[in-house]
């Protein structure tokens, strides 16, 4: 900018000398004026540099186009089509693709001892209510959610623009009011868990000992195991964080304004596309991962046998310190909790 | 064929907001939507400047490219257009555009913003050139009627220029030459990774 006006100024000057030179009559009015009118107004370039917008005052109600330019969009194009699509194709092919491989290496984690026939209640129905609340809308807001990035490049081709439109239109709409349910979910969630979900000593020793997926070790747990500690910290943390997010994109430019609304969407994005890729970590071990993982949110009782390899402690503190013999199966006895 | 841009000689716009009312009326542009806008930077202090902005129809639209639903096409002139059957109201346009340019019916709780509208430089929509529907939906095609934006040819002081890139850098650059000042081509950097003054 400025060599730019040098130039024209040392342009203009020895044009200004030659006209002096090669004219007898005095200065030409049609001479280039060398005032100028606007030199100490605002440059682009300069804006630009310092605040990395151009803003400035109009004349209509709408604020946000008092911003005529924001090149930081440029930056969130390149994290939403490029970067985005590779964090959340990692992330959640690369888990697929361990658990698969881990399945196909380790199978079922079956009940060693076999099943005892006697059932003991490990979560009551508010519990799994709230668990399967939250569990349909995450899985109801994840494929919507997904969709925003991976349906362009997935989706559209097979299905056609018009269709697509369509389906995205729903599944925003879905997206946007599943989260309440969900949110109310995962605040439910922190509460309900949180006495049995804070880390101690015996999630060291249940790390060190690889949680017993290796072999046929099984280290000690109390109710929760240092792994389903880590589920559940995911939940409430990521959880939190994409409410969080999630709302400030929902309810736009409330104390926001589009660099904020940028970031709301990197950190939306990011945390939900890893809180999938947890969750089908998740999914695996309480289905087809681990014999008699499943009845603990189905039924609600999971059986006693799986309980003492999987949460010796949490037996020994509901049923009190048994011997290593099996308990007799008949009556069924349920010793007063 | 050309490549249409927009250029806005903020040494000669005096502010004076007859483009963004000429705009409002070719279009019909609903109340409290503005397509083109002017905006004064350090308004009323020394340094004062006034630039005239709307869709700059960049090159590699950063809009085009975030779009979820790929609402939006390129046409042969290098305006960037997009279609409101397939829009979905979803807002990343608006955080992509380095110039603001996308504007919604509404603002936008719970995701309806509504369908997404924005300068179309004259020149409509997908819909067949000057239907019923077009208008409606884009207002006016001023460009499939051999005529340029409205903008620009009501602009007072010919500040706002329309038309084929290289013919109104040329305009600029005589301009530039001719009064020995200028603050270059405001956006175009951002929009079309050029600048008009070297």
């Amino acid at each position: 900018m400025t060599m730019l006006l040098t130039g024209i100024r040392i342009f203009v000057m020895a044009f200004a000398l030659l006209a002096v030179a090669a004219a007898p009559y005095p200065a030409n009015a049609q001479q280039p004026n060398q005032i100028n009118p606007t030199a100490q107004s605002v440059k682009e370039d300069q804006l630009l540099n310092q605040f990395g917008t151009i803003r400035g005052r109009g004349s209509i109600p709408d604020t946000r186009s008092y911003t005529i330019e924001q090149p930081a969009g440029r930056d969130w194009r390149h994290f939403h089509e490029v970067t985005l699509r590779w964090i959340g194709a990692i992330a959640i092919v690369g888990i697929l693709a361990v658990l698969v491989i881990f399945y196909l290496w380790r199978g079922m984690v079956r009940i060693e001892s076999g099943r005892s026939g006697r059932k003991i209640v490990r979560f009551t129905a508010f519990e799994r209510l709230v668990h399967w609340m939250t569990a349909t809308c995450f899985i109801a807001l994840g494929l919507s959610g997904l969709n925003v990035t991976f349906g362009k490049p997935l989706l559209l081709p097979l299905i056609g623009p018009g269709a697509f439109s369509a389906w995205s239109e729903f599944a925003k709409y879905v997206h946007y009011y599943l989260s309440f349910p969900f949110t109310l979910g995962v605040v439910l969630i922190f509460l309900m868990w949180i006495a049995g979900n804070i880390p101690n000593a015996a999630d060291v020793d249940w790390l060190k000992r690889g949680g017993g997926m290796v072999g046929h070790d099984h280290p000690p747990a109390a109710r929760f195991n240092a792994g389903q500690k880590a589920i559940y910290w995911i939940v409430v943390l990521g959880g939190g964080a994409v409410a969080v997010s999630g709302y400030l994109l929902m309810f736009p430019f409330y104390g926001t304004d589009v660099y904020a609304m940028q970031v709301a969407e990197v950190v939306h994005a990011i945390v939900a596309v890893l809180f999938v890729a947890a969750m089908l970590a998740h999914i695996y071990i309480g289905t087809i991962g681990m014999e008699g993982a499943f009845e603990a949110m189905g039924s609600g009782t999971v059986d006693v046998n799986w309980a003492r390899e999987h949460h010796s402690l949490w037996v020994e503190e509901k049923m009190g310190p048994t011997g290593a013999t099996e308990p007799p199966r008949q009556p069924i006895a349920r010793p007063a909790e | 064929m050309a490549r249409m841009k927009f250029l806005c000689d903020a040494d000669r716009c005096i502010e004076c907001n007859a483009c963004v009312t000429a705009c409002k009326n070719e279009h019909e542009v609903p109340w409290g939507m503005n397509r083109r806008r002017v905006v004064t930077i350090n308004d009323g202090k020394p340094g004062e400047r006034s630039v005239s902005m709307a869709c700059m129809h960049c090159t590699d639209a950063p809009c085009q490219a975030v779009c979820p639903v790929n609402c939006f096409y390129t046409t042969a002139d290098g305006v960037v257009l997009h279609s409101k059957d397939l829009c979905i109201g979803c807002g990343y346009c608006f955080y992509a555009c380095p110039f603001g340019a996308p504007q919604y019916p509404r603002v936008g709780n719970f995701g309806s913003r509504g369908k997404m509208d924005k300068c179309t430089y004259c020149a409509g929509g997908p819909e067949a050139d000057n239907s019923k529907e077009e208008y409606e939906k884009y207002g006016a095609n001023r460009l499939a009627e051999g005529k340029l934006p409205l903008c620009a040819e009501m602009c007072s002081t010919k500040s706002l220029l329309a038309g084929d890139g290289e013919i109104i850098a040329q305009i600029y650059k005589e301009r530039v030459m001719r009064r020995g000042y200028g603050s270059g081509a405001w956006g175009w950097k951002t929009a079309y990774r050029e600048t008009v003054t070297s």
